[in-house]
């Protein structure tokens, strides 16, 4: 009963794929791959879609800690307010971005103004644009994998001597680092794929802002092969990364 | 002051968001006829800066064509052309470009389009802007903020031809993927000038500021339509086509800004 | 030494604890579950706040001090040994806590585990050790903070009969060489009367009997007591060498001389049984039904029912000639020698 939709689903996911293999134009990838503005759209995707995890972690780990271990008044709000990314559209995430940390916006005006920092049209932006919309993807990881680790554990830490901070070091984050990791892999593969948010908060700039999946949507303007030659990239980039770490987080 | 601004804004992601449907979103197509009720539809493709005018335009048609309706789907002229290609069933095909009409004549998909309108580019500058920005050449100064149109689509390679016969080098700081996503820039102030054409500016309603330049002349974009050969519906196509092209037709797009061909 | 008076006031549960110990010695805290040993050993710890009370350890007070600064030791019940780092990481991590240096934390730790005879094991990860090497690392890690208060909880609980018994004698000896107040938890009597030199015995939260293994054993006071150490006790009222139970049930001779409220304890053992009312003297006797019957050790036990409900062993042999059966009434004697007054 189950096998035949679950085939149908596995066609529905595989065969846009095999679209993408079919079409692409083998004779001239190689000549197509070379070009330098592939390159520094593949540098720019691979060097943004990193930061923008590390900027996750750095921020999502200790929040999903708070989610998972602080009762406070409104936790369940802030937990909705978490996950908005993931249901937002991208672009309107963009558009938030812009009105909250553009050069006129609530926060930007200021950053801006003191420091004269704006953040639209930067690789900033991108990082920015891109962990906004992937952060939710490790909080949400994270915060499981915190509220599965024993909390006896970091009572035997603090019996030991071991402060707040170095039980949350040495004993916590080594006891969710599989939760950690397989959220930094989401996130990671979330940010590379970014598109709505970076090109509306971002722009587009061939080196600076064009990540690949913009460099995607404008080749098929007006060169479709370009496109091809392009998510083919993509995709393999992604199969190589998620198949490499999944096998060692993900188990 | 604060609630000027903040009334600004709204209306800015208002406008953003129907710049956003119409560029990104290429929703499926309904079929020509709905036998059942016995009411006929005509599916017209057409660029995104043709929102606002051939809205207008498809509500004329409608009153004068009882038991018609008039389905439009605005967006990036090449992406257009490309559903055309694949088969979409339109009716009627209204691009920004003679080449991306070109791109359907080649394949088949329409034979001898008309120019029906012309658009010639404009400065855009934010509305309260100091007057950093007068002139095509202030575009240049490095320290100006311009957004123009990805060279990929036409308003893009407008904006290079122009540029090129003013002899300007312009280093933007973004090159937008659709003619509205440029003017959403400078409407939220984020950036100090874009190319964009005039019906842009005019359809944005005294949230820019647009400065003509007479480089302009030397990149006046050709609308080409045209009826197209598989149109489910071939009769309503060139009667709407028609209707674009009547005088009536002309004025309400010279309303919004275009100039006759 | 440790002064304690730890009050801890849950919804529906208090515990209230006063604990004096000298260095050197070994308190065992004995109850049934649910009687509050655990939350007393993470108040010592400091991992439960106290409601009211206080403690003081070598007469300093810290009541007010969280877990981290207080100079504890706790072995835990399932060791909680931390599982991404190996045996001598884990014992060196109290010492890196306290400041030492990596090597030197390294270096001391390398030692306690070869106090522990467990130097061979020290690269190994903690799940891959057996349960009894898990429990001497767990006391290793503990010893190694050099803490002046050791908490055990449960210390033997997770291991197998075999090797509770060797792990049980090595305990015995690092408690012995420890010269801090080490405070035991558990619910099995024979680790209790084994380990400490005192018994603390908790019911409901609050201390019902306190003494020496040995005295304890002797002069249980409650029947989770009687029941641990093995005996039958009764409440009655003395008036020279007889105590009467209530309701004049049954008057036993005593070898004790008291008078006014006792405890009487004597053995299941102690206990003869007759089919037909035994004849000569009609004290230490009574009449019972027969509730169940069950191999106990190489006796059978019968366990009777009525007016002064007992256990009563008899041998395999005894049984097969009354032949005894659930519901049977039977008569019971106890020896007046073998009974065993005191003050309640």
């Amino acid at each position: 009963m189950l096998v035949l939709p679950a085939l149908i689903g596995l066609a529905f996911l595989v065969l846009p794929l095999l679209g993408l293999l079919v079409r692409a134009p083998w004779s001239t990838l190689g000549t197509r791959l070379a070009r330098p503005e592939i390159l520094d759209a593949l540098r720019l995707s691979l060097l943004s879609a990193t930061l923008a995890t590390l900027l996750c972690l750095l921020l999502g780990v200790p929040l999903a800690w708070v989610l998972a271990r602080i009762d406070f008044p409104g936790r369940r709000l802030v937990r909705a307010l978490v996950t908005v990314p993931l249901v937002l559209p991208p672009v309107v995430g963009g558009v938030a971005l812009l009105l909250a940390l553009g050069r006129n916006g609530l926060v930007g005006h200021w950053l801006d103004r003191w420091f004269g920092l704006t953040l639209p049209f930067t690789t900033a932006g991108v990082v920015l644009a891109e962990a906004f919309v992937a952060l939710p993807f490790l909080v949400i990881s994270v915060e499981g994998a915190v509220r599965a680790a024993d909390l006896r554990y970091e009572d035997a830490a603090a019996t030991l001597g071991a402060s707040r901070w170095t039980t949350f070091r040495r004993v916590t984050l080594p006891l969710i680092a599989p939760g950690v990791g397989a959220g930094a892999v989401l996130c990671w593969a979330r940010a590379l794929g970014e598109f709505g948010a970076t090109i509306t908060f971002a722009g587009n700039l061939p080196g600076r802002t064009q990540t690949m999946p913009l460099a995607v949507y404008l080749a098929l303007e007006n060169d479709p092969q370009a496109a091809i030659v392009l998510s083919l990239v993509l995709l393999a980039v992604s199969v190589v990364v998620l198949a490499g770490l999944r096998g060692r987080w993900v188990s | 002051m604060r609630s000027h601004r903040a009334t600004l804004r709204i209306a800015s992601i208002a406008g953003l968001a129907a710049a956003l449907a119409a560029g990104c979103g290429n929703k499926g197509v309904e079929k020509g006829t709905d036998t059942k009720s016995g009411t006929r539809t005509v599916v017209v493709f057409a660029a995104a800066s043709l929102t606002e005018s051939f809205t207008a335009l498809g509500r004329t048609f409608e009153a004068s064509h009882p038991g018609v309706k008039v389905k439009f789907n605005f967006g990036g002229s090449s992406a257009l052309a490309q559903q055309i290609d694949q088969g979409a069933p339109a009716d009627v095909f209204a691009a920004a470009s003679p080449a991306t009409m070109k791109q359907v004549t080649d394949a088949g998909g329409a034979s001898a389009p008309r120019v029906f309108a012309r658009n010639r580019l404009e400065i855009a500058v934010p509305k309260g802007a100091s007057g950093k920005v007068t002139s095509l050449r202030d575009l240049a100064n490095p320290k100006t903020k311009v957004v123009l149109c990805a060279p990929q689509v036409p308003c893009g390679a407008a904006a290079l031809k122009a540029l090129k016969a003013a002899g300007l080098t312009v280093r933007p700081v973004s090159q937008e993927q659709d003619v509205k996503a440029a003017l959403t820039k400078v409407r939220l102030n984020e950036a100090d000038a874009a190319l964009v054409y005039r019906t842009d500016v005019k359809a944005a309603a005294g949230q820019v500021r647009g400065i003509d330049f007479p480089e302009a002349a030397q990149a006046i974009n050709d609308y080409p339509i045209a009826a197209l050969t598989k149109a489910p519906q071939p009769g309503l196509a060139g009667e709407f086509v028609q209707s674009v092209l009547s005088p009536q037709g002309q004025a309400t797009l010279q309303q919004a800004g275009f100039e006759k061909p | 030494m440790i002064d304690a008076r730890l009050v801890v006031r849950r919804a529906a549960f208090t515990l209230d604890l006063a604990l004096t110990a000298a260095p050197g010695e070994v308190v065992a805290l004995l109850g049934p579950n649910g009687a509050g040993k655990t939350t007393a050993l993470r108040a010592l710890a400091g991992l439960t706040p106290l409601s009211e009370g206080h403690l003081h350890v070598d007469g300093e007070p810290w009541h007010d001090r969280p877990a981290e600064r207080r100079a504890v030791g706790v072995v835990f019940q399932d060791y909680l040994l931390f599982p991404h780092l190996s045996a001598l990481e884990n014992v060196a991590f109290g010492p890196r806590c306290q400041g030492v240096g990596r090597r030197e934390a390294r270096r001391l730790a390398a030692e306690w585990l070869e106090r522990v005879g467990l130097s061979d094991q020290a690269a190994r990860r903690p799940r891959t050790l057996s349960g009894g090497q898990a429990q001497r690392v767990a006391l290793a890690r503990a010893l190694a903070v050099r803490p002046r208060l050791l908490l055990l909880d449960e210390p033997l609980s997770a291991l197998d009969a075999h090797t509770r018994l060797t792990v049980r004698a090595g305990l015995r000896r690092h408690l012995a060489a420890f010269d801090g107040v080490a405070v035991l938890v558990t619910h099995d009597a024979l680790d209790a009367m084994a380990l400490a030199d005192r018994l603390v015995v908790i019911e409901n939260g609050a201390v019902v009997q306190e003494g020496t293994p040995a005295h304890v054993a002797r002069h249980p006071r409650t029947d989770y007591v009687a029941r641990l150490v093995g005996l039958n006790l009764y409440r009655g009222t003395a008036g020279g060498h007889s105590v009467v139970l209530p309701g004049d049930a049954v008057t036993f001779n005593t070898a004790e001389a008291l008078d006014g409220e006792v405890f009487l304890a004597f053995p299941p053992s102690a206990v003869a049984l007759f089919r037909t009312r035994p004849d000569g003297s009609p004290r230490n006797l009574w009449e019972a039904t027969v509730g169940g019957i069950e191999p106990h050790a190489d006796q059978i036990r019968v366990h009777l029912e009525g007016p002064v409900p007992a256990a009563a062993d008899v041998t395999p042999a005894a049984l097969a000639e009354l032949r005894l059966a659930e519901g049977d009434r039977v008569w019971a004697a106890v020896k007046a020698t073998e009974t065993h007054a005191y003050p309640a």
